[in-house]
Formats: C-alpha cells, structure tokens, sequence
C-alpha cells in the first residue's frame, strides 16, 4: 500500500474523529438553553388557538371582561421583575391572569427555594384594576411591607416581594 | 433563566422549561456516524498490515451496526426521551476499541507470546453481551427510583462482590492482583467492576437521607466546614473498606475508584469543600501508609518514580527479588513515538508492550498510532459521556437520581482519570481497565450496563412534564360581586 493512501487515511481517520466530537458538542450546545420563552400574543394572532388555549390559564370570562378596561389611561401595561434571578423580565398585561410560583405552567416560574410552586396570581377585576393574591403560598406575599391576606389592588411601581423576587406594575 | 420582551407585537412572553423533543432521530444519525469511524479505521488497519481491506469488514461493520441498531430501537422504545449522545459515544468507544484489539491481534510479535489469544471475537461477544445487559436494563427498571428501596441490600452485595476474589478457591491471583474470580468453564470475572455500580446505588440512597446531617451540622474553620466527629463515620468507613481492598487484594484502583466516588458524592450531596479537602488527605495518608509495606504497590510507585529505572532493571536482569517492570517506560516511548498526529493505525510498535498491550496499556497504542490529536478525541469522547452524565443529573428532579447520576459519570471519569494517568505516568499504575476500549469481558459489560442506567435517568429526568390538568377550583374561586 502505498506511503501517501496511508497518510491520507491516518489524517483522514483523526479529521472524521474530530468532527465526530464536533458534532456531539453541537449537539450539545442545543441542549444548553433550559428555557424558552413563548409568545403568547403572537401565538394567538397567528392563528393556533389550541396551543394558546392550552397555555392560558386565566379564564376565558375574565379576559373579556378586561379588554374593555385594557384601554384605560393611567393602567400599568407591564409587569417587571426587578429583583431576584428573573430581573429584567417583562410580561406585557393585557387582561390575562398572571400566575407566580415554582410550577412549570406558571406565567413567571420563579427559581427560588423561597416560593410556593403556587405562590401568587396576579389579575384584572372586572374594572381593570389589578389585583395580586396570595394562593396560601408558604412564606406569604409583601405588597410594599404588609404581608397579603387577601386579594389587594395593586398601585402602580408598588414592589410585590415574593421571596427573592420583586415585581413591579409599570405603565 | 431571564428573558425581555419589550417588542409591542409580542405582548405576553412566559418562561417555561423547553418542552425537550426526544431527539431519538439526531441519536441514530449519530450511532450512523459512530459505527461508520470503526469500520474506516478497521479497513485502515487491514490496508496498513496485510495491505488488503480485511474479509471481516462488512461482517464486522453488521456486527457493530446490529449492535448499535438494537439499543437504539429500544432505546426508542422504551426510553424516548433519554440523553441522544451517550449511546452513540459508548458505540463509537465500544467499536474503536475493537479494533485496536483487533489491530494488536495481528500483530506477529504478541502472536508469538505464550499468553496469545485471539482477543477481538471474544471483545465482540462481550459487547453484545453488554448490549443486551443495557437492552434489559432499559426494559426492565421502569424507573430509577425502585432502586432506592433497596439501598442496604446494595451494600451488602457490593461488599459481596468485593470480597469475593478473596474467597479461598475462586478468587484468583493474576499479575499480583486479586480482583478475578474465576468460574469454572466461563473463566475469569471481575467483581469490582459491578461493585461500582452496585456501591453507587448504595452512596446515592444512604446520602440522600444523611446529607443534611452531613452537610449542616458543622463547625467553621479557617474558612472550611468541619464536620463533626461522629458525622466523619461514614466517609471513615469507606476509606477503611478501600484500605482493606488495597491491602488484600493489593490492588490499587479499585481502592482508589471507590474511595473517590464517595468523596464525589458526598461532595455533591453536601457542598462542602470540607469533604474533597479531607478525602484527598485520607487517600494520601492510606495510600502512603499501605505501600510503606505492601511489596506489590512498592513497585508500581517505583516504576512510576523511575521508569527508565525499572526498564534497565528488567532488561540487564537484576536478581534482586524484586519483579521489575519494563511496560511504564515502554508505554511512554509509544506516546513519544507517536508525536502529533501518530503513525497510523497499524503502523505503530506499541505491541513491543507484551503483556496487556491491548487491556491496561491500550491508551499507549492510541497514543502512538493516532498521536497526541487522536488521545485528545478518545479523552474528549469520555469527557462527554461524563458531561452527559452531570447533565443528566442537573436535569434530574429526585435527589436520588442526581446523586446517582452524579455517582456513577463520576466513577466512569475517575476509572479514566486512575488508568489514563497511569499509563501516562501521571499517576503510579493501577490495573484498570479503559471503559469500553480495553479488551476485558467484565468490564465492558458492566460499563454498558452503567450507560444503561445512566439512560434511564435522564429519559426520566428530560420527558416533559405531563400537561397540566384544568384546575376546577380555578374556575369556582371566580370573584363575584353583588352589583
């Protein structure tokens, strides 16, 4: 066998070994980003109900009823996570029931050994006003310093603290 | 886990765990490619020593891709959504091994050698012996879990299986070391190697109660946790059994193996820095202690001391009554011989190692035929399995399964630390085999199995979460208003 089909084949060998490590670690890399975030609006826009319906957890009464205040002036539009491991987080508030908690299907899934897996939620009345309550969680709810007894209207840039987390309402 | 959604389009986001497709697909066109190397380098091997493609390529290339095909299926089968790489890089190990077995066979210097044997059918069968031990592994433990209940019988049969080389009438001493049993008729067995995996069955059930008390009650020191006296029994008993291990069956990466697991997972169960800290002074102290008067550790630490040494030692044939070894500097000089890129395959003389050329010193054969690039992807190849371990275990979501993925990838990269080391030279020698790569029934077997476990833990820990059931109370607790 001649030297050259040789060399051609021993690099040729270490080339295909490498490239095999290459693509395991490709492989790898998607598996790297333990979250994703889904939108929930364009979801419904763009026409698959079933997975939005799926992962709306408000009921459906309680958003119609909503979007009639939805346009009020002076109403938060957003939620912002401003202390914890979610800092910078949003969720845009368009009616629906925000649910906080350690639970997979929460809106806000919060890492955080200090959360009930169903801590809080978040929602509109039927004036639009938003109101958070506390779901029996284990180390409570703060609204601004007074722990939640029962479901509060939220004023606007008050901190709710669940744990190590804060949220805000924001407009 | 953060994210921002500020764009006016999108209005609603949620952070949700990624719902993980099963990825069984990516795992076959990997296992395509993990079969398609070993039978390219066994062809390499033909050409380069007989200068012909051997006659067993396409059977052999069957053989592997059956092999590989039958775990996949039932990997499919039975647990979908387990971890897509490991499969695919235990075949690839599990075949390239096979043929640098094969490639040692041919070799007309070791077939000369009274101990001959014609390794690479006998490494075959045994792969597909350990492909069947992970077909049922796969098929019969639904759940990880099951095995927590039965922790202390683990025990017990690890100390079994540890202490069965020295019953008097099976145990057999080969090379000094006595780590065989021998059955009659099925020759030889090495218990330790599924002691490993028994023992972690044990480690992960034992410190999932205790580590609390493991981990809390403690003093601080300088900047360390010290545990209370009472709490150092357990890590005591374990480093005693190691001891005992060392000093009847005088074999030192067993020992070490298991020692270093438990160190691992007690590390990992308790995050005390305190715990590596006290582990590698114990190892230190019992491994010092043991070899001050244990002749068969005397000389590995010497032939790793001074190889060059040993080698003259053994080659002029000094009567001293002391065996020396010549393997430790011949194992270098294949490393140094092989240079960057290797001689390639077949090409070597790695095979002038003699005895246990392709068992203990197979890493020397890589590491001159392939060269420091092919060493670096065979360590790189193992160093991902470990990762898909610790993954697996960070994904798990009962402490049992973390610790017990955690123990075992732990154990599987410290068995290829213990033996790639040794024959380095970084570390004294211990008999260890390389997983999946050396020839050796029992050890192949067990790592299948191992890699078997390891899969269901992981298919358990990445299935998604069932979808949430509608939650009546959520519609009976609607506010309603007097208006």
């Amino acid at each position: 066998m001649s030297e050259l089909t040789l060399t051609v084949m021993r690099l040729g060998f270490l080339a295909v070994l490498w490239l095999f490590v290459i693509v395991a670690v490709q492989v790898i890399r998607s598996d790297l980003f333990g979250t994703r975030v889904t939108q929930r609006g364009s979801r419904r826009e763009a026409g698959r109900p079933q997975q939005a319906a799926r992962q709306q957890s408000a009921p459906p009464q309680q958003r119609q009823q909503a979007a009639g205040g939805r346009q009020r002036r002076n109403a938060p539009s957003k939620l912002v996570v401003t202390e914890g491991t979610l800092t910078g987080t949003t969720v845009a508030l368009q009616g629906q029931t925000i649910t906080l908690g350690r639970a997979h299907d929460s809106t806000i899934v919060l890492d955080d050994d200090y959360a009930s897996s169903r801590h809080a939620r978040i929602y509109p009345d039927r004036d639009g006003q938003w109101i958070v309550e506390d779901l029996g969680s284990t180390n409570g709810t703060y609204l601004d310093r007074t722990r939640l007894t029962t479901p509060t209207p939220i004023p606007l840039g008050a901190p709710i603290r669940i744990g190590k987390t804060v949220i805000e309402l924001r407009k | 886990m953060s994210s921002t959604t500020n764009s006016p389009t999108h209005h609603t986001s949620t952070i949700g765990s990624i719902g993980t497709p099963s990825r069984r697909n990516t795992e076959l066109a990997l296992l395509v490619f993990a079969v398609a190397i070993p039978v390219f380098a066994y062809a390499n091997v033909g050409l380069a020593i007989n200068e012909q493609v051997p006659p067993g390529l396409l059977a052999y290339g069957l053989g592997l891709g059956l092999l590989a095909g039958v775990a996949h299926l039932v990997v499919r089968k039975f647990a979908p959504y387990a971890d897509p790489l490991m499969l695919p890089l235990a075949t690839l190990l599990n075949g390239i091994g096979l043929v640098v077995i094969w490639r040692l066979d041919q070799s007309k210097r070791l077939q000369q050698s009274s101990a001959y044997v014609e390794a690479a059918p006998r490494q075959l069968l045994y792969s597909a012996m350990g492909v069947a031990l992970l077909v049922s592994v796969l098929i019969f433990l639904k759940d990880h879990r099951v095995l927590q209940r039965y922790t202390y019988i683990s025990m017990a049969g690890a100390l079994f299986l540890l202490v069965l080389p020295l019953v008097p009438g099976l145990g057999a001493n080969i090379y000094g070391a006595k780590i065989w049993i021998s059955i009659p008729g099925l020759g030889t067995v090495q218990p330790g190697e599924f002691a490993k995996i028994v023992l972690a069955v044990f480690f992960a059930g034992y410190l999932m109660v205790k580590r609390d008390a493991l981990a809390l009650a403690s003093r601080r020191f300088m900047g360390l946790y010290l545990p209370r006296g009472r709490d150092l029994g357990p890590i005591l008993v374990v480093w005693a059994i190691s001891i005992l291990i060392l000093v009847f069956e005088t074999d030192l990466g067993t020992s070490l193996l298991f020692f270093g697991m438990f160190v691992i997972m007690l590390y990992v169960a308790t995050e005390r820095t305190s715990w590596i800290v006290f582990g590698l002074l114990m190892s230190a102290v019992g491994a010092v202690g043991v070899a001050s008067f244990e002749p068969h550790i005397q000389t590995r630490v010497q032939a790793w001391l001074d190889p060059m040494g040993e080698y003259l030692a053994s080659r002029s044939g000094v009567s001293d009554g002391v065996v020396h070894s010549e393997q430790a500097m011949q194992a270098l000089w294949a490393f140094g011989s092989g240079g960057t890129l290797g001689t390639g395959l077949g090409q070597g003389n790695s095979d002038l190692i003699g005895f246990a050329a392709n068992s203990d010193f197979i890493l020397a054969t890589f590491g001159e035929e392939l060269g420091l690039a092919g060493v670096m992807a065979i360590l790189l190849l193992y160093g991902l399995i470990a990762e898909r371990g610790v993954r697996t275990a960070l994904a798990a979501r009962d402490p049992f399964g973390k610790l017990l993925a955690v123990g075992l990838s732990g154990a599987f990269a410290f068995q290829v630390f213990v033996v790639a080391g040794g024959v380095m030279g970084l570390i004294p020698l211990t008999g260890m085999t390389l997983p999946f790569v050396a020839y050796g029934g029992s050890s192949v077997i067990a790592n299948w199995a191992l890699i078997g476990i390891l899969l269901r833990i992981s298919d358990t820990a990445r299935r998604p979460a069932p979808a949430p059931a509608s939650n009546p109370d959520a519609e009976m607790t609607q506010v309603v208003r007097p208006s």
